[in-house]
Protein backbone atom coordinates (compact mmCIF):
# COMPACT_ATOMS: atom_id res chain seq x y z
CA UNK A 1 0.00 0.00 0.00
CA UNK A 2 1.11 3.46 -0.72
CA UNK A 3 0.52 6.00 1.70
CA UNK A 4 0.81 9.61 2.03
CA UNK A 5 1.01 11.87 5.28
CA UNK A 6 0.65 15.01 5.29
CA UNK A 7 2.56 16.86 8.71
CA UNK A 8 3.08 20.19 9.46
CA UNK A 9 5.65 22.15 11.43
CA UNK A 10 4.64 23.84 14.10
CA UNK A 11 5.42 25.23 17.97
CA UNK A 12 5.42 23.27 20.60
CA UNK A 13 3.46 23.97 23.28
CA UNK A 14 4.74 21.44 25.51
CA UNK A 15 8.17 23.40 25.14
CA UNK A 16 6.86 27.27 25.09
CA UNK A 17 4.12 29.38 26.79
CA UNK A 18 2.55 30.72 23.39
CA UNK A 19 2.88 35.32 23.97
CA UNK A 20 1.53 38.29 21.82
CA UNK A 21 4.68 39.90 19.88
CA UNK A 22 5.02 43.70 20.73
CA UNK A 23 3.12 44.48 17.21
CA UNK A 24 0.19 42.31 18.50
CA UNK A 25 0.33 40.90 15.21
CA UNK A 26 1.42 37.61 15.58
CA UNK A 27 2.63 35.37 18.30
CA UNK A 28 5.87 35.93 19.55
CA UNK A 29 8.52 33.61 17.49
CA UNK A 30 11.90 34.78 18.88
CA UNK A 31 13.57 31.41 20.52
CA UNK A 32 10.28 29.54 20.29
CA UNK A 33 10.99 25.58 19.87
CA UNK A 34 9.10 23.97 16.80
CA UNK A 35 8.57 20.12 16.29
CA UNK A 36 6.22 17.73 14.06
CA UNK A 37 2.21 18.70 14.81
CA UNK A 38 1.57 16.28 17.84
CA UNK A 39 -1.54 14.57 15.83
CA UNK A 40 0.48 13.79 12.99
CA UNK A 41 3.20 11.86 14.46
CA UNK A 42 0.27 9.69 15.70
CA UNK A 43 -0.42 9.39 11.44
CA UNK A 44 2.84 9.00 10.42
CA UNK A 45 3.17 5.84 12.93
CA UNK A 46 -0.34 4.64 11.96
CA UNK A 47 0.87 4.26 8.35
CA UNK A 48 4.40 2.91 9.29
CA UNK A 49 2.43 0.45 11.26
CA UNK A 50 0.35 -0.59 8.27
CA UNK A 51 2.98 -0.90 5.29
CA UNK A 52 4.44 -3.28 8.23
CA UNK A 53 1.89 -5.10 7.80
CA UNK A 54 0.73 -5.62 4.00
CA UNK A 55 3.51 -3.71 2.31
CA UNK A 56 4.12 -0.88 0.50
CA UNK A 57 5.70 2.75 1.40
CA UNK A 58 5.41 5.50 3.57
CA UNK A 59 5.85 8.75 2.39
CA UNK A 60 5.62 12.20 4.23
CA UNK A 61 5.01 15.89 2.59
CA UNK A 62 4.53 18.78 3.94
CA UNK A 63 3.99 22.86 2.84
CA UNK A 64 6.71 24.44 3.97
CA UNK A 65 9.99 26.50 3.77
CA UNK A 66 13.83 24.81 4.61
CA UNK A 67 12.97 25.16 7.83
CA UNK A 68 10.04 22.53 7.41
CA UNK A 69 12.87 19.84 6.26
CA UNK A 70 13.63 18.88 9.93
CA UNK A 71 10.04 17.75 10.44
CA UNK A 72 10.10 15.30 7.64
CA UNK A 73 13.70 13.95 8.79
CA UNK A 74 12.21 13.40 12.04
CA UNK A 75 9.46 11.62 10.17
CA UNK A 76 11.70 9.71 8.18
CA UNK A 77 13.59 8.89 11.34
CA UNK A 78 10.56 7.46 12.71
CA UNK A 79 10.34 4.72 9.80
CA UNK A 80 8.95 6.47 6.48
CA UNK A 81 10.52 5.78 3.37
CA UNK A 82 10.51 8.81 1.54
CA UNK A 83 10.15 12.82 2.19
CA UNK A 84 8.30 15.48 -0.14
CA UNK A 85 8.85 19.34 0.79
CA UNK A 86 6.67 21.62 -0.86
CA UNK A 87 7.78 24.62 -1.36
CA UNK A 88 7.67 27.81 -3.29
CA UNK A 89 7.65 31.57 -2.31
CA UNK A 90 4.29 31.99 -4.32
CA UNK A 91 2.65 29.37 -1.66
CA UNK A 92 3.47 32.37 1.36
CA UNK A 93 0.16 33.03 2.86
CA UNK A 94 -2.12 30.32 1.98
CA UNK A 95 -4.98 29.29 3.87
CA UNK A 96 -6.55 26.20 4.46
CA UNK A 97 -7.67 25.42 0.68
CA UNK A 98 -4.38 26.82 -0.64
CA UNK A 99 -2.36 24.31 1.41
CA UNK A 100 -5.29 21.68 1.06
CA UNK A 101 -4.97 22.30 -2.86
CA UNK A 102 -1.30 22.62 -3.07
CA UNK A 103 -1.45 18.60 -1.25
CA UNK A 104 -4.00 17.59 -3.35
CA UNK A 105 -1.51 18.64 -6.63
CA UNK A 106 1.31 16.45 -5.11
CA UNK A 107 -1.06 13.80 -4.36
CA UNK A 108 -2.50 13.57 -8.29
CA UNK A 109 1.52 13.35 -9.19
CA UNK A 110 1.61 10.22 -6.87
CA UNK A 111 0.36 7.08 -6.83
CA UNK A 112 -1.49 6.61 -3.34
CA UNK A 113 -4.07 4.43 -1.80
CA UNK A 114 -4.25 6.22 1.25
CA UNK A 115 -3.54 9.61 1.99
CA UNK A 116 -3.09 10.32 6.25
CA UNK A 117 -3.19 13.89 8.00
CA UNK A 118 -3.79 14.81 11.61
CA UNK A 119 -7.01 15.70 13.01
CA UNK A 120 -6.22 18.82 13.97
CA UNK A 121 -3.20 21.24 14.58
CA UNK A 122 -2.70 23.62 17.54
CA UNK A 123 -2.53 26.52 15.15
CA UNK A 124 -4.98 25.29 12.82
CA UNK A 125 -8.54 24.74 11.71
CA UNK A 126 -8.75 20.82 11.34
CA UNK A 127 -9.70 21.34 7.49
CA UNK A 128 -7.20 20.89 5.29
CA UNK A 129 -8.06 16.68 4.99
CA UNK A 130 -11.26 16.90 4.72
CA UNK A 131 -11.01 19.60 1.38
CA UNK A 132 -8.59 17.31 -0.24
CA UNK A 133 -10.92 14.63 -0.23
CA UNK A 134 -13.40 16.73 -1.67
CA UNK A 135 -11.20 18.08 -4.42
CA UNK A 136 -10.21 14.60 -4.97
CA UNK A 137 -13.65 13.40 -5.00
CA UNK A 138 -12.87 10.16 -2.61
CA UNK A 139 -14.19 9.19 0.86
CA UNK A 140 -13.12 11.22 4.16
CA UNK A 141 -13.42 10.19 8.31
CA UNK A 142 -12.33 12.74 10.32
CA UNK A 143 -11.03 11.64 14.25
CA UNK A 144 -10.15 7.77 13.06
CA UNK A 145 -8.78 6.23 15.82
CA UNK A 146 -8.30 2.71 14.46
CA UNK A 147 -7.78 1.07 10.73
CA UNK A 148 -7.74 -2.12 9.89
CA UNK A 149 -6.88 -3.42 5.97
CA UNK A 150 -9.64 -5.97 4.71
CA UNK A 151 -9.70 -7.35 1.10
CA UNK A 152 -8.88 -3.99 0.01
CA UNK A 153 -10.68 -2.15 2.02
CA UNK A 154 -10.36 0.08 4.92
CA UNK A 155 -12.05 -1.28 8.33
CA UNK A 156 -11.98 2.07 10.23
CA UNK A 157 -13.46 3.61 13.75
CA UNK A 158 -14.18 7.44 14.62
CA UNK A 159 -14.34 8.93 17.39
CA UNK A 160 -17.54 10.34 18.85
CA UNK A 161 -19.96 11.77 21.81
CA UNK A 162 -18.94 9.77 25.19
CA UNK A 163 -16.56 7.63 24.07
CA UNK A 164 -18.10 5.59 21.84
CA UNK A 165 -17.12 4.82 18.32
CA UNK A 166 -18.55 4.64 15.02
CA UNK A 167 -17.21 1.80 12.57
CA UNK A 168 -17.48 2.22 8.88
CA UNK A 169 -15.42 0.54 5.97
CA UNK A 170 -14.24 2.72 3.46
CA UNK A 171 -12.51 2.00 0.02
CA UNK A 172 -9.67 3.41 -1.22
CA UNK A 173 -8.18 5.08 -1.99
CA UNK A 174 -9.50 7.85 0.81
CA UNK A 175 -8.28 10.46 3.14
CA UNK A 176 -8.31 9.41 7.08
CA UNK A 177 -7.71 12.32 9.46
CA UNK A 178 -6.02 10.59 12.70
CA UNK A 179 -6.98 10.88 16.28
CA UNK A 180 -4.13 10.90 18.84
CA UNK A 181 -4.37 7.94 21.57
CA UNK A 182 -4.95 5.53 18.15
CA UNK A 183 -1.49 4.27 18.54
CA UNK A 184 1.67 5.00 20.93
CA UNK A 185 4.15 6.56 18.62
CA UNK A 186 8.06 5.07 18.71
CA UNK A 187 10.47 7.34 19.80
CA UNK A 188 13.27 8.96 17.77
CA UNK A 189 16.84 9.06 18.93
CA UNK A 190 19.33 11.00 18.33
CA UNK A 191 20.78 7.94 16.44
CA UNK A 192 18.29 7.52 14.12
CA UNK A 193 18.05 11.28 13.32
CA UNK A 194 21.29 10.74 11.54
CA UNK A 195 20.72 7.55 9.72
CA UNK A 196 18.33 9.89 7.58
CA UNK A 197 20.65 13.35 7.96
CA UNK A 198 21.82 13.06 4.34
CA UNK A 199 19.26 11.38 2.87
CA UNK A 200 18.21 14.06 -0.17
CA UNK A 201 14.92 15.26 0.61
CA UNK A 202 13.24 16.46 -3.26
CA UNK A 203 11.44 19.80 -3.69
CA UNK A 204 8.71 20.93 -5.57
CA UNK A 205 6.89 23.77 -6.43
CA UNK A 206 4.04 25.09 -8.31
CA UNK A 207 5.42 24.70 -11.80
CA UNK A 208 6.62 20.80 -10.14
CA UNK A 209 2.98 20.69 -9.39
CA UNK A 210 1.08 22.33 -12.72
CA UNK A 211 -0.58 24.49 -10.13
CA UNK A 212 -1.05 28.14 -11.14
CA UNK A 213 0.86 30.18 -7.78
CA UNK A 214 -1.83 32.85 -7.89
CA UNK A 215 -4.36 30.21 -6.88
CA UNK A 216 -3.16 29.04 -3.79
CA UNK A 217 -0.63 31.39 -2.03
CA UNK A 218 -1.86 35.01 -0.03
CA UNK A 219 -3.20 36.43 -3.05
CA UNK A 220 -5.96 33.88 -3.43
CA UNK A 221 -6.25 33.56 0.22
CA UNK A 222 -9.93 34.16 1.09
CA UNK A 223 -9.54 33.29 4.84
CA UNK A 224 -7.02 35.74 6.72
CA UNK A 225 -5.99 35.62 10.28
CA UNK A 226 -5.22 39.56 11.06
CA UNK A 227 -3.69 39.49 14.16
CA UNK A 228 -3.33 37.52 17.35
CA UNK A 229 -4.42 38.91 20.60
CA UNK A 230 -5.61 37.60 24.81
CA UNK A 231 -9.18 38.84 25.19
CA UNK A 232 -10.68 40.96 28.20
CA UNK A 233 -11.76 37.79 30.48
CA UNK A 234 -13.74 38.06 33.40
CA UNK A 235 -12.11 37.96 36.82
CA UNK A 236 -11.58 34.44 36.65
CA UNK A 237 -10.35 32.23 39.42
CA UNK A 238 -9.36 33.36 43.05
CA UNK A 239 -5.41 33.18 43.40
CA UNK A 240 -4.28 31.83 46.41
CA UNK A 241 -1.05 33.40 47.45
CA UNK A 242 1.24 32.92 50.53
CA UNK A 243 3.36 30.46 51.65
CA UNK A 244 2.56 26.79 50.64
CA UNK A 245 1.79 26.07 53.82
CA UNK A 246 -0.71 28.97 53.80
CA UNK A 247 -2.11 28.02 50.64
CA UNK A 248 -2.80 24.88 51.42
CA UNK A 249 -4.58 26.14 54.85
CA UNK A 250 -7.08 27.98 52.62
CA UNK A 251 -7.45 25.16 50.09
CA UNK A 252 -8.25 22.78 52.72
CA UNK A 253 -11.23 25.27 54.04
CA UNK A 254 -12.50 25.74 50.66
CA UNK A 255 -12.49 21.92 50.25
CA UNK A 256 -14.51 21.45 53.90
CA UNK A 257 -16.68 24.57 52.59
CA UNK A 258 -17.72 23.03 49.50
CA UNK A 259 -18.38 19.48 50.13
CA UNK A 260 -14.71 18.39 48.73
CA UNK A 261 -13.78 16.11 51.74
CA UNK A 262 -15.63 13.31 52.75
CA UNK B 1 -27.89 38.78 1.31
CA UNK B 2 -26.98 35.32 0.87
CA UNK B 3 -29.97 32.71 2.49
CA UNK B 4 -29.14 31.90 5.91
CA UNK B 5 -29.43 28.01 7.25
CA UNK B 6 -28.46 25.95 10.54
CA UNK B 7 -28.01 22.53 10.70
CA UNK B 8 -29.99 21.19 12.93
CA UNK B 9 -28.11 17.93 15.22
CA UNK B 10 -30.25 15.62 16.99
CA UNK B 11 -30.17 12.16 18.20
CA UNK B 12 -33.08 9.88 17.46
CA UNK B 13 -35.83 12.56 17.64
CA UNK B 14 -33.92 14.85 20.76
CA UNK B 15 -32.56 18.09 19.51
CA UNK B 16 -28.71 18.97 20.61
CA UNK B 17 -28.57 22.24 23.00
CA UNK B 18 -26.38 23.35 19.84
CA UNK B 19 -29.72 23.79 17.94
CA UNK B 20 -30.84 27.31 19.24
CA UNK B 21 -27.08 28.29 20.01
CA UNK B 22 -26.64 28.16 15.91
CA UNK B 23 -29.31 30.48 16.37
CA UNK B 24 -28.35 33.24 18.47
CA UNK B 25 -24.68 32.83 16.37
CA UNK B 26 -26.83 33.27 13.19
CA UNK B 27 -28.45 36.57 14.75
CA UNK B 28 -25.43 38.12 15.97
CA UNK B 29 -23.57 38.14 12.89
CA UNK B 30 -26.82 38.54 10.19
CA UNK B 31 -28.94 40.27 12.46
CA UNK B 32 -32.46 40.65 10.57
CA UNK B 33 -32.23 38.05 8.10
CA UNK B 34 -34.23 35.21 8.31
CA UNK B 35 -32.80 32.00 9.49
CA UNK B 36 -33.49 28.34 7.93
CA UNK B 37 -33.15 25.04 9.74
CA UNK B 38 -32.34 22.14 8.38
CA UNK B 39 -33.48 18.62 10.00
CA UNK B 40 -32.52 15.02 8.41
CA UNK B 41 -33.27 11.98 9.55
CA UNK B 42 -35.19 9.42 9.16
CA UNK B 43 -39.04 8.70 10.15
CA UNK B 44 -40.81 9.97 12.87
CA UNK B 45 -37.79 11.69 14.11
CA UNK B 46 -37.48 13.68 11.28
CA UNK B 47 -40.80 15.25 11.79
CA UNK B 48 -40.99 16.04 15.48
CA UNK B 49 -37.55 17.93 15.48
CA UNK B 50 -38.78 19.97 12.10
CA UNK B 51 -41.78 20.82 13.93
CA UNK B 52 -39.93 21.67 17.22
CA UNK B 53 -38.01 23.75 15.34
CA UNK B 54 -40.64 26.01 13.69
CA UNK B 55 -41.17 27.68 16.71
CA UNK B 56 -37.70 29.35 16.58
CA UNK B 57 -36.36 29.74 12.83
CA UNK B 58 -38.34 31.23 10.20
CA UNK B 59 -38.18 28.29 7.82
CA UNK B 60 -37.14 24.06 8.44
CA UNK B 61 -36.08 22.63 5.74
CA UNK B 62 -36.85 18.51 6.37
CA UNK B 63 -34.76 16.16 4.23
CA UNK B 64 -36.22 12.44 5.30
CA UNK B 65 -34.23 9.39 3.80
CA UNK B 66 -33.28 5.74 4.99
CA UNK B 67 -29.53 7.07 4.26
CA UNK B 68 -30.20 9.34 7.36
CA UNK B 69 -31.36 7.31 9.85
CA UNK B 70 -27.92 7.39 11.12
CA UNK B 71 -25.83 11.03 10.84
CA UNK B 72 -23.74 10.31 8.48
CA UNK B 73 -21.73 13.10 7.07
CA UNK B 74 -20.51 11.89 3.54
CA UNK B 75 -24.27 10.99 2.42
CA UNK B 76 -25.42 14.71 4.19
CA UNK B 77 -22.65 16.35 2.14
CA UNK B 78 -23.80 14.90 -0.80
CA UNK B 79 -27.33 15.77 -0.02
CA UNK B 80 -26.50 19.29 1.01
CA UNK B 81 -24.77 20.47 -2.31
CA UNK B 82 -27.58 19.53 -4.22
CA UNK B 83 -30.38 21.43 -2.01
CA UNK B 84 -28.14 24.65 -0.85
CA UNK B 85 -27.98 27.42 -2.72
CA UNK B 86 -24.19 27.94 -3.94
CA UNK B 87 -23.32 31.46 -1.85
CA UNK B 88 -25.42 30.35 1.13
CA UNK B 89 -24.12 30.83 4.33
CA UNK B 90 -24.73 27.44 6.52
CA UNK B 91 -23.77 27.11 10.51
CA UNK B 92 -23.22 23.77 12.15
CA UNK B 93 -22.11 22.72 15.29
CA UNK B 94 -17.99 22.21 15.62
CA UNK B 95 -18.48 18.60 16.91
CA UNK B 96 -17.87 15.24 15.42
CA UNK B 97 -20.16 15.59 13.14
CA UNK B 98 -19.59 18.87 11.66
CA UNK B 99 -16.01 18.32 11.71
CA UNK B 100 -16.67 15.38 9.33
CA UNK B 101 -18.70 16.88 7.15
CA UNK B 102 -18.28 20.54 7.07
CA UNK B 103 -14.53 21.88 5.60
CA UNK B 104 -15.60 19.13 2.31
CA UNK B 105 -18.48 20.64 1.88
CA UNK B 106 -17.47 24.13 1.94
CA UNK B 107 -14.58 23.09 -1.42
CA UNK B 108 -18.20 21.21 -3.16
CA UNK B 109 -20.49 24.46 -2.45
CA UNK B 110 -16.64 26.70 -3.58
CA UNK B 111 -17.44 28.68 -0.19
CA UNK B 112 -15.32 29.47 2.67
CA UNK B 113 -14.64 27.31 5.83
CA UNK B 114 -14.77 28.52 8.51
CA UNK B 115 -13.61 26.39 12.29
CA UNK B 116 -14.17 26.38 15.31
CA UNK B 117 -16.05 30.13 15.67
CA UNK B 118 -16.48 31.67 19.58
CA UNK B 119 -17.57 34.96 18.33
CA UNK B 120 -18.25 37.21 15.85
CA UNK B 121 -17.78 40.87 14.91
CA UNK B 122 -20.18 41.08 12.30
CA UNK B 123 -20.43 41.44 8.69
CA UNK B 124 -18.60 44.49 6.81
CA UNK B 125 -19.63 44.57 3.25
CA UNK B 126 -18.53 40.72 2.56
CA UNK B 127 -15.92 39.90 4.69
CA UNK B 128 -17.65 38.67 7.80
CA UNK B 129 -14.89 38.91 11.08
CA UNK B 130 -14.89 36.21 13.77
CA UNK B 131 -13.46 35.34 16.50
CA UNK B 132 -11.28 31.57 16.90
CA UNK B 133 -8.75 30.64 19.27
CA UNK B 134 -5.40 28.72 18.99
CA UNK B 135 -3.10 27.00 20.87
CA UNK B 136 -5.56 25.39 23.33
CA UNK B 137 -7.05 29.08 24.30
CA UNK B 138 -4.01 30.40 25.36
CA UNK B 139 -4.44 32.91 22.11
CA UNK B 140 -7.22 34.26 19.95
CA UNK B 141 -7.10 35.46 16.79
CA UNK B 142 -9.23 37.73 14.72
CA UNK B 143 -10.12 35.87 11.03
CA UNK B 144 -11.31 37.67 8.16
CA UNK B 145 -13.67 35.75 5.46
CA UNK B 146 -14.53 36.86 1.92
CA UNK B 147 -18.26 35.25 2.54
CA UNK B 148 -19.36 36.36 -1.35
CA UNK B 149 -19.34 32.59 -2.35
CA UNK B 150 -21.33 31.88 0.76
CA UNK B 151 -19.34 30.26 3.89
CA UNK B 152 -19.00 27.21 5.96
CA UNK B 153 -19.12 28.21 9.58
CA UNK B 154 -18.61 25.10 12.82
CA UNK B 155 -19.64 26.87 15.54
CA UNK B 156 -18.00 25.42 18.78
CA UNK B 157 -20.70 24.57 21.38
CA UNK B 158 -21.40 26.11 24.22
CA UNK B 159 -20.32 29.80 23.78
CA UNK B 160 -23.51 31.24 22.04
CA UNK B 161 -26.46 31.66 24.51
CA UNK B 162 -29.27 29.63 23.33
CA UNK B 163 -31.87 31.81 21.34
CA UNK B 164 -34.83 30.98 23.61
CA UNK B 165 -36.84 34.12 22.19
CA UNK B 166 -39.03 31.44 19.80
CA UNK B 167 -39.69 34.30 17.36
CA UNK B 168 -39.55 31.95 14.29
CA UNK B 169 -43.17 30.84 13.51
CA UNK B 170 -41.90 29.12 9.98
CA UNK B 171 -43.22 26.04 8.03
CA UNK B 172 -41.73 23.23 7.19
CA UNK B 173 -40.59 22.20 3.89
CA UNK B 174 -40.14 18.55 2.83
CA UNK B 175 -36.53 18.86 0.43
CA UNK B 176 -36.60 14.67 0.80
CA UNK B 177 -37.20 14.46 -3.07
CA UNK B 178 -34.35 17.07 -4.08
CA UNK B 179 -31.19 15.37 -2.09
CA UNK B 180 -30.25 13.58 -5.41
CA UNK B 181 -27.91 10.44 -5.37
CA UNK B 182 -26.65 10.33 -1.79
CA UNK B 183 -24.71 6.60 -2.27
CA UNK B 184 -21.54 6.67 -0.67
CA UNK B 185 -18.09 5.01 -0.63
CA UNK B 186 -17.51 4.73 3.23
CA UNK B 187 -20.36 2.25 4.70
CA UNK B 188 -21.52 2.62 8.45
CA UNK B 189 -21.05 -0.28 9.96
CA UNK B 190 -22.18 0.16 14.05
CA UNK B 191 -21.34 2.19 16.62
CA UNK B 192 -19.58 0.88 19.71
CA UNK B 193 -20.34 1.72 22.99
CA UNK B 194 -17.71 2.94 25.42
CA UNK B 195 -16.30 0.68 27.91
CA UNK B 196 -17.36 0.74 31.60
CA UNK B 197 -14.65 1.07 33.60
CA UNK B 198 -13.60 0.39 37.07
CA UNK B 199 -15.19 3.31 38.42
CA UNK B 200 -17.67 5.70 37.11
CA UNK B 201 -17.09 9.17 37.06
CA UNK B 202 -20.21 10.32 36.28
CA UNK B 203 -21.75 9.48 39.32
CA UNK B 204 -18.50 11.08 41.02
CA UNK B 205 -19.33 14.02 44.27
CA UNK B 206 -15.69 15.08 44.14
CA UNK B 207 -13.10 14.83 41.16
CA UNK B 208 -9.95 14.18 41.64
CA UNK B 209 -8.82 14.86 37.36
CA UNK B 210 -5.06 14.83 36.35
CA UNK B 211 -3.44 16.22 32.99
CA UNK B 212 -0.08 16.75 30.86
CA UNK B 213 1.44 18.47 33.93
CA UNK B 214 1.46 14.39 36.20
CA UNK B 215 4.66 14.50 33.42
CA UNK B 216 5.13 11.02 33.92
CA UNK B 217 3.12 7.76 34.49
CA UNK B 218 4.77 6.92 37.76
CA UNK B 219 3.39 10.40 39.47
CA UNK B 220 -0.14 9.11 38.53
CA UNK B 221 -0.19 7.48 42.22
CA UNK B 222 0.42 10.89 43.65
CA UNK B 223 -3.05 12.08 42.56
CA UNK B 224 -4.61 8.36 43.65
CA UNK B 225 -3.51 8.90 47.21
CA UNK B 226 -4.84 12.61 47.30
CA UNK B 227 -7.45 11.33 46.05
CA UNK B 228 -8.27 8.59 49.20
CA UNK B 229 -7.61 11.36 51.29
CA UNK B 230 -10.15 12.97 49.91
CA UNK B 231 -12.82 10.60 49.51
CA UNK B 232 -12.70 11.57 45.95
CA UNK B 233 -12.42 9.89 42.39
CA UNK B 234 -9.86 10.00 40.15
CA UNK B 235 -10.78 11.46 36.31
CA UNK B 236 -8.17 12.77 33.87
CA UNK B 237 -8.21 14.55 30.36
CA UNK B 238 -7.23 13.23 27.13
CA UNK B 239 -3.55 13.09 26.75
CA UNK B 240 -3.35 11.05 29.85
CA UNK B 241 -6.02 8.45 28.16
CA UNK B 242 -3.45 8.40 24.75
CA UNK B 243 -0.29 7.46 26.99
CA UNK B 244 -2.37 4.45 28.10
CA UNK B 245 -1.61 5.93 31.72
CA UNK B 246 -5.21 5.79 32.72
CA UNK B 247 -8.41 3.84 31.18
CA UNK B 248 -10.72 5.60 28.76
CA UNK B 249 -13.84 5.65 31.28
CA UNK B 250 -11.74 8.18 33.57
CA UNK B 251 -11.60 10.32 30.48
CA UNK B 252 -13.40 13.84 30.73
CA UNK B 253 -14.42 15.89 27.97
CA UNK B 254 -16.51 15.75 24.94
CA UNK B 255 -15.07 12.69 23.14
CA UNK B 256 -14.91 11.36 26.89
CA UNK B 257 -17.44 11.31 30.04
CA UNK B 258 -19.37 14.39 31.10
CA UNK B 259 -19.50 14.82 34.83
CA UNK B 260 -21.47 16.39 37.11
CA UNK B 261 -19.42 17.04 40.80
CA UNK B 262 -19.88 18.73 43.44
CA UNK B 263 -16.10 19.69 43.63
CA UNK B 264 -13.68 19.36 40.27
CA UNK B 265 -10.29 19.30 40.94
CA UNK B 266 -8.19 20.05 38.22
CA UNK B 267 -4.82 19.69 38.56
CA UNK B 268 -2.03 20.07 35.70
CA UNK B 269 -5.15 20.69 33.39
CA UNK B 270 -5.18 23.59 30.61
CA UNK B 271 -8.70 23.79 30.56
CA UNK B 272 -9.24 23.30 26.74
CA UNK B 273 -12.79 23.68 25.76
CA UNK B 274 -12.96 19.66 24.53
CA UNK B 275 -12.25 18.86 28.12
CA UNK B 276 -14.42 21.49 30.27
CA UNK B 277 -17.46 20.41 27.57
CA UNK B 278 -17.78 17.00 29.76
CA UNK B 279 -17.57 19.12 33.20
CA UNK B 280 -21.46 20.02 33.75
CA UNK B 281 -23.64 21.14 36.85
CA UNK B 282 -21.51 23.92 37.83
CA UNK B 283 -19.19 22.42 40.38
CA UNK B 284 -16.78 24.26 42.66
CA UNK B 285 -13.46 23.65 40.16
CA UNK B 286 -10.17 24.14 42.03
CA UNK B 287 -7.24 24.56 39.31
CA UNK B 288 -3.94 23.81 40.11
CA UNK B 289 -1.13 24.59 37.25
CA UNK B 290 2.44 25.41 37.58
CA UNK B 291 1.49 27.89 33.90
CA UNK B 292 -0.18 31.08 35.35
CA UNK B 293 -1.78 31.50 31.84
CA UNK B 294 -3.52 28.48 31.27
CA UNK B 295 -7.05 28.77 30.55
CA UNK B 296 -8.16 26.88 32.95
CA UNK B 297 -7.54 29.30 35.58
CA UNK B 298 -10.56 31.34 33.70
CA UNK B 299 -12.83 29.08 34.14
CA UNK B 300 -12.06 28.03 37.78
CA UNK B 301 -13.58 29.21 40.85
CA UNK B 302 -10.16 29.22 43.04
CA UNK B 303 -6.51 28.93 41.60
CA UNK B 304 -3.16 27.42 42.65
CA UNK B 305 0.14 28.54 40.52
CA UNK B 306 1.84 25.62 41.16
CA UNK B 307 4.09 22.62 40.17
CA UNK B 308 1.48 19.84 40.97
CA UNK B 309 4.48 17.46 41.73
CA UNK B 310 5.67 19.50 44.53
CA UNK B 311 2.21 20.63 46.05
CA UNK B 312 0.27 17.45 45.98
CA UNK B 313 2.33 15.58 48.39
CA UNK B 314 2.25 18.69 50.61
CA UNK B 315 -1.55 18.80 50.47
CA UNK B 316 -2.21 15.20 50.70
CA UNK B 317 -0.43 15.16 53.84
CA UNK B 318 -2.43 17.91 55.05
CA UNK B 319 -5.48 16.09 54.69
CA UNK B 320 -4.32 13.04 55.88
CA UNK B 321 -3.89 15.02 59.61
CA UNK B 322 -7.14 16.39 59.56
Amino acid sequence: MEILVCVKRVPDTAENEIEINSEGNDIERDDLVYSVNEWDNYAVEEAIQIVDKVGGSVTVATVGDEESEEVLRREMAMGAQNGLLLTDDAFEGADGKGIASILTAAVKKGNYDLILTGAQADDGAAEVGGMMAAMLDVPYASLVNTIEVQDGKLKIGREVEGGNQDMYEVEMPCVLSIQTGINEPRYVGIRGIRKVASVEIPEQGASDLGIDASNVGGDAAKVKRIDYFVPEMGEGAEMLEGSTEEIIEKLVEYLKAKGGLK
Amino acid sequence: MADIFAYIEHNQGVVDDTALELLAAAKKIFPDAPVTAIVMGSGGDVDKVANEMTASYNAVWKVDNAAFSFPDAEAARKALVNILPGDCVLLLPHAHFGMDLSPGLSIKLDSVFLSDVVDSEGLDGNTLKVIRQEFSGQVSTHVHADISNGAVINVRPGVFQPDESKAGGGDVVDKSGDIGDVSVKRKYLETVQAEAGEVDITKSEVLVSVGRGVEEEDNIEMMFDLAEAMGADVSCSRPIVDAKWLEKARQVGTSGQTVKPKVYMALGISGSFQHMGGVKGNPFIIAINKNPKAPIFQMADVGVEANILEFVPELTEKIKEL
